[in-house]
């Protein structure tokens, strides 16, 4: 079966600089995607490829098997049956909410025309507010508008530029679900543009996490977490802690903790010093556990506290801990590890201060 | 700079790029041929201004500006602060009544007042017979003097001072004022200590603005004898023939200009940051009550009866007996040059402008920028130093022209440059493109470069993109500046009268003309046209005052 969207080795430059360097991609289905990453990152541009504003200096762009984008060659944006949804939303001033969503339209009959604009408007909640301007709209309301419009030509893939982030944060949850709900039913492919990873857990099925031009992994949200490929995106997506250890000649691995279950990264022989991901929820507290440690700072999350211990070489390790168990700072506690999903790092020596990593 | 900066400056130059900054260095060409021309060494005549006049056209300039300023502020602020934040009877009319002095060109009101104060005028006509007086038994202010011209320019130029005032007044934010109250602070104080301090650069770039034209000005000194700098330049240039000379004058006079107009940028931009606190809502009015209802609202009534209901009263009443005799085909002649004149010249510094405009945008290069800025020059030179700076390569390039189809061809080419609709035309690009570049550039802001990817992506080609976002966005910011332009080149005076066409003529000449010759009652017909036409902006700019949301400025 052909791939919906498949990136093959993209590289994308600017007259100065190059700003995404071999990303490589394939949505299998008209789901919904997210490239998800720090300000800065590239991921705009990357965006900005898929609809056709940019040039591509190597690899290739394929929308259900059609060739986009090539060295030397791009389908001009108009042709590609993409639509964009700006962070800025774009809507045209002059034109009311009607006008706005109709403007995709060009060609179609007047009837058929009328019939989607009302059906859209209909999706989105707004069948009242067709003859304003959106200038007389919330904010809110001005995000569906841009949807709507994006949506009324029947695009094979809409893409979102951040379209959230302007809203407030339990209008942002609620509109991204919403999006994705109309998306599916229209059947139509999404990827969104986000720096925030909650944004992109609500919204989407598959995640690129992408650093310094570079696309990290692209996965699901689960797998990011659970399973990150680098040290970057450990750190970038959930919380944790990156845990200092040695390989013992037994092929286990040993750290202040003791020693772990878990298997060593591949290629590690005995005496290679690695690390390992301890998510907070990895750290299960336990007052009957002969490891004491520390509490160092603490946060109440209202369902629970998220602790942050001190080890006796200095290093932090997170722990989450149902609320009632109330402990103020400086007291010891008992804690026992409880890892799943074992993530480790061989250790680069040239990094030694594995103990700054930030404590979100 | 380095070599690399150098070589980022020129590659990539392309054909937009040299169209903006080729545009840019033509329409720049009066005011560097003004100080390239003032670099020569000072000659005769400029050493004998400099022993006799020319202190006095400077005191003369400097007065006039400054008494220009006081005057402004004086009747700017009050209004302004009356009007956006008190409560009193017609309030919301005198929001843009206001306005209506701008309508005026201070020539005119200068020859109004002259007509209505002299001896044998309706107010010392009224006075006799009232007290039954006759000549020697009273002294009557000469309106003909250096206060009178002060009087008269502060009349038809405070609007913008109260513009500007009002903009500040109504941003500042009621949680400011609030905290002043809970502070302990009484309403005199907070007027005085957070109110006006809060409103300075605001205020200061209104007295900028206004004392640059009162600088500029040339009508009104001319005719009430004041010799200050811009008269100075015609005497200098038509009595003495010295073009050096004027345009060591004319350098002078734009040094002044220039300083004013760098305190104008530098205090709007602190106007900017001036702003305290969100937008959040505005104080309510203070309702004003008893005597003090009636006190502002005549506040507010003199300045309207002196700057425009009076004049124009006047100008009706003269225009009424006089028209019979001067309303005829010459008069309609008249009226159809400046209507050709002033549409062409607008459509054409629209066009301009929108190259200037999407050039800054297609290519926004640091050298487009400055290419761009540099074009905006010209709106601060005085339309006698503009006139200088385009007669004087003008007359060289056909003097050249000239030399050379005698020699080569045999015939003489005379003039071709100077002394044609094209000169003056170019004239008014170089002094009136800033202005419709300001709309232009305020009507492309408005349109983000994300609506032409949005509509891009809706399947519109890169000519439907303009066609149908674009244009229809800009056209009111177009309309705006077509407007404006048009109303400028009808009143302009100074660069008309040094340029046009020989026997040539236009409503804003034919009106000084008249006045010259004492004739102010058959000047009025004329002065009424370009009156009427000055009504448009002044709407205009009310009505987007009455839009107007805090934090907008009406005058961009």
């Amino acid at each position: 079966m052909t791939p919906f969207l498949e990136l093959t080795d993209l590289d994308i430059a600017y007259p100065t600089r190059k700003v995404i360097w071999e990303a490589s991609l394939t949505m299998h289905c008209a789901g919904i995607g997210c490239l998800l990453g720090p300000s800065g990152c590239g991921k705009t541009t990357l965006l900005r490829a898929i609809a056709g504003f940019e040039p591509v200096q190597c690899g290739s762009i394929r929308l259900e098997g059609v060739e986009l984008s090539r060295p030397g060659w791009t389908l001009p944006t108009e042709q590609r049956r993409i639509g964009l949804m700006f962070q800025d939303l774009a809507l045209f001033p002059h034109l009311t909410v009607t006008d706005n969503i109709a403007f995709g339209l060009r060609g179609w009959k007047a009837q058929e025309r009328r019939g989607r604009v009302s059906d859209l408007l209909r999706l989105v909640g707004l069948a009242d507010f067709a003859k304003r301007y959106p200038h007389q709209l919330s904010g809110g309301q001005q995000q569906r508008v841009a949807l709507a419009r994006a949506l009324a030509p029947r695009p094979r893939l809409l893409l979102l530029d951040e379209p959230f982030s302007s809203l407030d944060v339990t209008l942002r949850e609620d509109l991204a679900r919403e999006v994705r709900c109309i998306l599916l039913r229209e059947g139509t492919g999404g990827l969104l543009v986000s720096h925030d990873q909650f944004e992109a857990f609500t919204f989407a099925d598959e995640i690129g996490v992408l650093h310094e031009g570079r696309l990290r992994q692209w996965d699901s949200a689960y797998n990011l977490y659970h399973q990150p490929a680098d040290r970057f995106v450990a750190d970038f997506i959930g919380q944790g802690v990156l845990l200092a250890g040695q390989v013992t000649p037994e092929g286990r691995v040993l750290t202040e903790l003791g020693v772990m279950n878990g298997p060593p990264p591949a290629g590690c022989t005995a005496g290679d010093d690695v690390e390992i991901l301890v998510r907070p929820d990895d750290v299960t507290h336990d007052d009957s556990s002969p490891l004491q440690v520390e509490i160092a700072e603490r946060a109440f999350r209202g369902a629970e506290f998220l602790y942050t211990l001190k080890l006796p070489s200095g290093a932090r390790l997170l722990c989450l801990a149902p609320s009632h168990h109330n402990h103020h700072l400086g007291q010891r506690v008992g804690i026992r590890l409880d890892i799943d999903h074992w993530v480790m790092f061989r250790r680069n020596r040239a990094v030694t201060c594995v103990e700054d990593l930030p404590a979100p | 700079m380095g070599k690399q900066r150098v070589w980022a400056w020129v590659s990539g130059i392309d054909r937009w790029t040299m169209l903006v900054v080729g545009l840019a260095v033509l329409l720049a060409v009066p005011v560097l041929t003004v100080f390239l021309t003032a670099l020569q060494p000072p000659g005769e005549v400029w050493r004998h201004l400099a022993n006799t006049v020319l202190a006095d056209y400077v005191l003369n300039s400097v007065t006039l500006m400054i008494g220009v300023g006081v005057g402004t502020l004086l009747i700017g602020v009050p209004t302004a602060w009356l009007t956006a934040t008190c409560e009193f009877p017609g309030r919301r009319w005198f929001e843009w009544a206001l306005l209506l002095p701008m309508a005026i060109p201070a020539y005119i009101i200068a020859y109004t007042y002259t007509g209505l104060l002299d001896f044998a005028g309706p107010a010392q006509t009224l006075l006799r017979e009232a007290f039954g007086w006759t000549r020697q038994d009273y002294a009557f202010p000469e309106i003909r003097s250096l206060p009178g011209a002060i009087l008269m320019l502060t009349l038809v130029l405070y609007p913008y001072v109260y513009l500007l005032a009002r903009a500040a007044f109504l941003e500042q934010s009621a949680a400011v004022l609030e905290v002043s109250r809970s502070l302990g602070v009484g309403p005199w104080r907070r007027f005085l200590t957070i109110t006006l301090p809060l409103a300075r650069p605001s205020l200061i770039a209104g007295v900028s603005l206004v004392q640059m034209e009162a600088l500029a000005d040339y009508g009104v000194v001319q005719y009430f004898g004041v010799g200050a700098l811009t008269t100075g330049i015609f005497r200098v240039w038509f009595g003495m023939n010295d073009a050096t000379a004027a345009a060591q004058l004319a350098a002078l006079l734009l040094l002044f200009v220039l300083t004013l107009l760098v305190f104008e940028r530098l205090s709007r931009r602190q106007a900017r940051f001036h702003h305290t606190g969100q937008r959040t809502q505005r104080p309510p009015r203070l309702p004003l009550r008893g005597r003090w209802r009636w006190l502002a609202t005549g506040a507010c009534l003199t300045p309207l009866l002196l700057g425009f209901l009076i004049p124009a009263g006047q100008l009706t009443v003269w225009a009424w007996r006089t028209a019979p005799q001067v309303v005829d085909h010459r008069f309609v002649e008249l009226a159809m040059n400046s209507l050709l004149l002033a549409s062409g010249s607008a459509l054409l510094i629209l066009l301009l402008a929108l190259v200037l405009g999407y050039g800054q945008r297609l290519r926004p290069r640091p050298l487009v920028r400055m290419a761009v800025r540099g074009a905006g020059l010209g709106y601060a030179a005085p339309g006698t130093v503009i006139a200088i700076g385009v007669m004087l390569p003008f007359a060289a390039i056909d003097r050249n022209v000239d030399n050379w189809a005698r020699e080569w061809l045999g015939m003489p080419t005379g003039l071709l440059l100077s002394g044609t609709l094209f000169a003056l035309i170019f004239a008014y690009c170089a002094r009136f493109l800033p202005v419709a570049l300001h709309s232009v550039e305020a009507g492309l802001t408005r349109i983000r470069p994300s609506m032409d990817d949005a509509a891009r992506a809706l399947g519109a080609q890169p000519h439907g993109v303009l066609w149908r976002v674009h244009i229809p966005i800009l056209r009111g910011s177009l309309l705006t500046a077509l407007l404006l332009v048009f109303v400028d080149v009808i009143k302009e005076l100074p660069a008309t009268l040094i340029l046009r066409p020989f026997n040539f003529n236009t409503l804003a000449v034919r009106t000084f003309e008249l006045a010259s010759d004492e004739r102010l009652a058959d000047s009025a017909s004329f002065a009424l046209a370009i009156v009427l036409a000055g009504i448009g902006p002044v709407i205009l700019l009310s009505r987007a005052i009455s839009r107007a949301r805090p934090g907008h400025d009406p005058l961009s």
